[in-house]
């Protein structure tokens, strides 16, 4: 049952829509503001982004956002302000640290490894191809 | 009685399963012929039992026999008939016996057709008949669709609106065949493995049942996407979200396999890593079975939570990924033979081709599974959503596309590069100037635009040169232009809707305007349009362009009172070239709703895009069925 509620919770969010609090006059700063929304997470949500999000807490970050940007903040100090609130399960993309070295470096590790297997696989094969002519 | 005879059915299955198992494994000795005639009759009888079981679930659901607890908990009186027979595999217990029946349908196929010689199609019933066993224990232990209850209700608890839906009807068993077609694949590997019997003629006993996995997959993909798009009313076509990453992890593998296969096929090469790479397509089936079915994930697509369950399948995870890399280790090295081609060569084309996918798999694998190890062993909660794979996955399909072209126009053991490029200079010279053209175009993201732009044509102008100049010979090579062009079709799809989507979210009230791109919407009377079995409300708005009325289109939004559930039914007007889509939000008071609209261009491409490539995997596979009956009609010559 809980569960079910949670999944109404969610799905209502979904057909309604997130409704900016008041997009900003500046449209560079509400691009700005936008591009933001969508590398942030909702953090009672399930994977949706702030900018997709209809939970009341991410429309408050989506006021916190704008607010900051008219402050004056880079994205930079905003993220970190909410990094340091919500930790770092509220960035869509994990930031690069000891714990997610593997999740980064793990795909080029793959792609060096195959890289390097594959070229000596080609360089026998040439071995061996010549050797037969 | 339908309940209990689907119980003994299932049961008599799991008998036969095991006939099948032991007697196909026996079959492994040269001399045991008995063996793999009784193990190519048990899977015949398997396949009729399960098929049984299954059309008992049907039977049971289509007259809503709620004494069975499975129809009760998944189904209501209210529901259409068509959702009450496509309900059946929209739960998890239905959704499982529907796995067992594609497994049962893919061995009676593999026992049928015999490919490969009798041998090897036995060792691959065994091992198919291992995991039939471990799947239906599974069901009968921990997933019975068939338990009774009593006294039943009077009504059912009804199933999730979302998937009250004729693509999600589609969906499901589409994925499955792919799924489970690996399977196939797998037991085949396994077989290779036992008999050592890895050879051209291998690859040809296989190369059916990949390609049939590789369609579906295809097609259930595609078909996945398409139903995000206009059900889940976020106006997105992939969100990868954990369950659509599962999806994409074996069909990745598939396409790697699917292409050294093919190497094999035709010179031997690559054996070992051929069979690995089926090995790994089907152990991320599995994979993706357990994250979707053990509610590891906690998804929108996640409607099984029980740890007994997660537990089992993890243990047949962990044997069937871990027994067939064991036999991989143990055998592998004796079946190595060392490929002989030159670097410039078709082979070197397919090995940069699995390179690449391996490592596109790889992220995906990372970005799926590595937030929940990283939460299971330190508690640290991370999000791997879609700016990381923008990063790490993007520039590898990028990488797969730039070289794509020149694969198919290299020739085996030794091609000559200028020869190959020479036909495509004009192809190449068409892309340039199309990124150029989008660059004066557009505004925003012009390099990423371009480069997006270039990059389509650069695929499809190969195939369309591949496909006009009469270089196809065969069927294959046909299928492979169509299946290309169709991977082009759909990165214009993506990169259109991704670089020009236009959103607007307005609050519209009777008579009030919004602009969404070109068109300008005015939101007109509000209705009630209730259903069977949901209330719904219905706005009427009107698109208009240039001030010229186009159309009224009808977004609602529905509320399920027997799943107390709320859906957004999105309007979308497409041109075929590009989509205006609206959906319904809420009621914000004084008769205005909350209206989110964006215009998409290109994003019918996405699923034309998808729809093509499983065309071209079709030709291929239907292709392969007429020259092989051509080829055993030239055999009968002699002999009349």
């Amino acid at each position: 049952m809980k569960r079910l509620l949670l999944l109404l919770l969610f799905v209502s969010g979904a057909a309604s829509a997130a409704l900016a609090p008041g997009s900003l006059p500046d449209p560079a700063q509400e691009t700005r503001a936008r591009a933001l929304q969508k590398e942030l997470r909702c953090v009672v949500c399930q994977g949706e982004s702030i900018d997709d999000s209809n939970a009341p807490i991410a429309s408050d970050i989506r006021h916190l956002i704008r607010t900051r940007i008219v402050a004056g903040e880079s994205n930079d100090q905003i993220k970190s302000y909410l990094v340091s609130r919500y930790g770092d399960f509220v960035l869509m993309a994990p930031p690069l640290k000891p714990t997610t070295w593997v999740l980064w470096f793990g795909p080029v590790a793959v792609l060096l490894g195959g890289a390097v297997v594959g070229s000596i696989v080609v360089i026998k094969a040439r071995k061996r191809a010549r050797s037969m002519t | 009685m339908t309940a209990e005879i689907g119980q003994i059915a299932l049961t008599l299955a799991l008998a036969l399963a095991s006939v099948m198992a032991v007697s196909g494994l026996i079959g492994a000795r040269v001399t045991a012929t008995v063996s793999r005639q009784i193990a190519s009759s048990a899977a015949m009888g398997f396949a009729v039992f399960v098929a049984l079981a299954f059309g008992m679930l049907v039977y049971a659901a289509s007259v809503s026999d709620f004494s069975v607890l499975n129809i009760a908990n998944n189904s209501s009186l209210a529901k259409p008939m068509l959702y009450k027979i496509t309900g059946v595999w929209g739960n998890h217990e239905g959704s499982m016996l529907l796995w067992m029946l594609v497994l049962a349908l893919y061995s009676a196929a593999m026992a049928f057709a015999c490919r490969g010689g009798a041998r090897l199609t036995s060792v691959a019933l065994g091992v198919q008949g291992l995991l039939a066993i471990a799947f239906l224990l599974f069901i009968l232990f921990t997933s019975n669709p068939f338990l009774r209850i009593d006294p039943p209700p009077f009504d059912g608890a009804g199933l999730n609106p979302l998937l009250q839906d004729l693509g999600l009807a589609v969906h499901p068993p589409s994925l499955y065949i792919g799924y489970v077609g690996l399977s196939a694949t797998f037991a085949y590997a396994a077989a290779a493995l036992i008999t050592r019997e890895m050879d051209a003629a291998w690859a040809r006993a296989a190369r059916p049942f990949i390609l049939t996995a590789w369609i579906a997959l295809t097609i259930g993909i595609t078909l996945g996407s398409w139903w995000a798009y206009y059900e889940l009313g976020w106006g997105g076509f992939w969100f990868w979200d954990p369950v659509e990453n599962a999806s994409l992890m074996p069909w990745l593998i598939a396409t790697a396999l699917l292409h050294s296969a093919l190497a094999t096929e035709r010179t031997g090469a690559f054996r070992t890593w051929t069979l690995l790479l089926a090995i790994a397509a089907f152990s991320l089936s599995l994979i993706g079975t357990f994250l979707v079915r053990s509610g590891v994930l906690t998804s929108v697509h996640s409607f099984a939570n029980d740890p007994e369950r997660g537990m089992f399948i993890l243990v047949m995870l962990v044997g069937a990924i871990g027994g067939a890399l064991a036999l991989f280790a143990w055998r592998a090295p004796s079946l190595a033979r060392g490929a002989a081609f030159e670097p410039v060569s078709r082979e070197t084309a397919l090995l940069i081709n699995n390179v690449l996918l391996v490592a596109a798999t790889a992220t995906v694998f990372l970005g799926t599974l590595y937030p929940l190890f990283l939460d299971a062993l330190t508690g640290t909660k991370i999000s791997v959503g879609p700016p990381f794979f923008a990063i790490t996955f993007v520039p590898l399909c990028i990488a797969l596309l730039i070289v794509l072209p020149f694969g198919p126009r290299l020739s085996w053991h030794k091609a000559s590069f200028a020869e190959a490029v020479r036909p495509l200079l004009p192809v190449l010279g068409i892309a340039a100037l199309i990124g150029v053209i989008v660059c004066f175009v557009v505004s925003t993201e012009i390099l990423v635009g371009a480069g997006a732009f270039a990059l389509a044509a650069w695929v499809i102008g190969a195939s369309v040169t591949d496909l006009s100049k009469r270089r196809v010979k065969s069927a294959a090579a046909f299928a492979v232009a169509i299946a290309h062009a169709g991977l082009g079709v759909s990165l214009m799809g993506i990169a259109g809707t991704t670089l020009w989507r236009v959103e607007t979210l307005a609050l519209l009230g009777p008579g009030d305007t919004a602009q969404v791109g070109p068109y300008a919407i005015t939101m007109g009377r509000v209705s009630r349009d209730d259903g069977p079995n949901f209330a719904a409300i219905r706005a009427h708005i009107q698109v208009r362009k240039g001030g010229q009325l186009l159309a009224t289109l009808d977004p609602a939004k529905r509320v399920y009172p027997v799943e107390q559930q709320e859906t957004a039914e999105t309007a979308i007007r497409t041109t075929g070239l590009s989509d205006l889509y609206l959906a319904l939000g809420d009621e914000r008071g004084r008769g205005q709703f909350v209206v989110r609209a964006y215009y998409n261009p290109l994003a019918p491409f996405i699923w034309i895009g998808g729809a093509i490539m499983a065309l071209g995997g079709l030709i291929a596979l239907m292709g392969r069925v007429t020259v092989r009956r051509a080829r055993s009609a030239e055999q009968a010559v002699p002999v009349l």
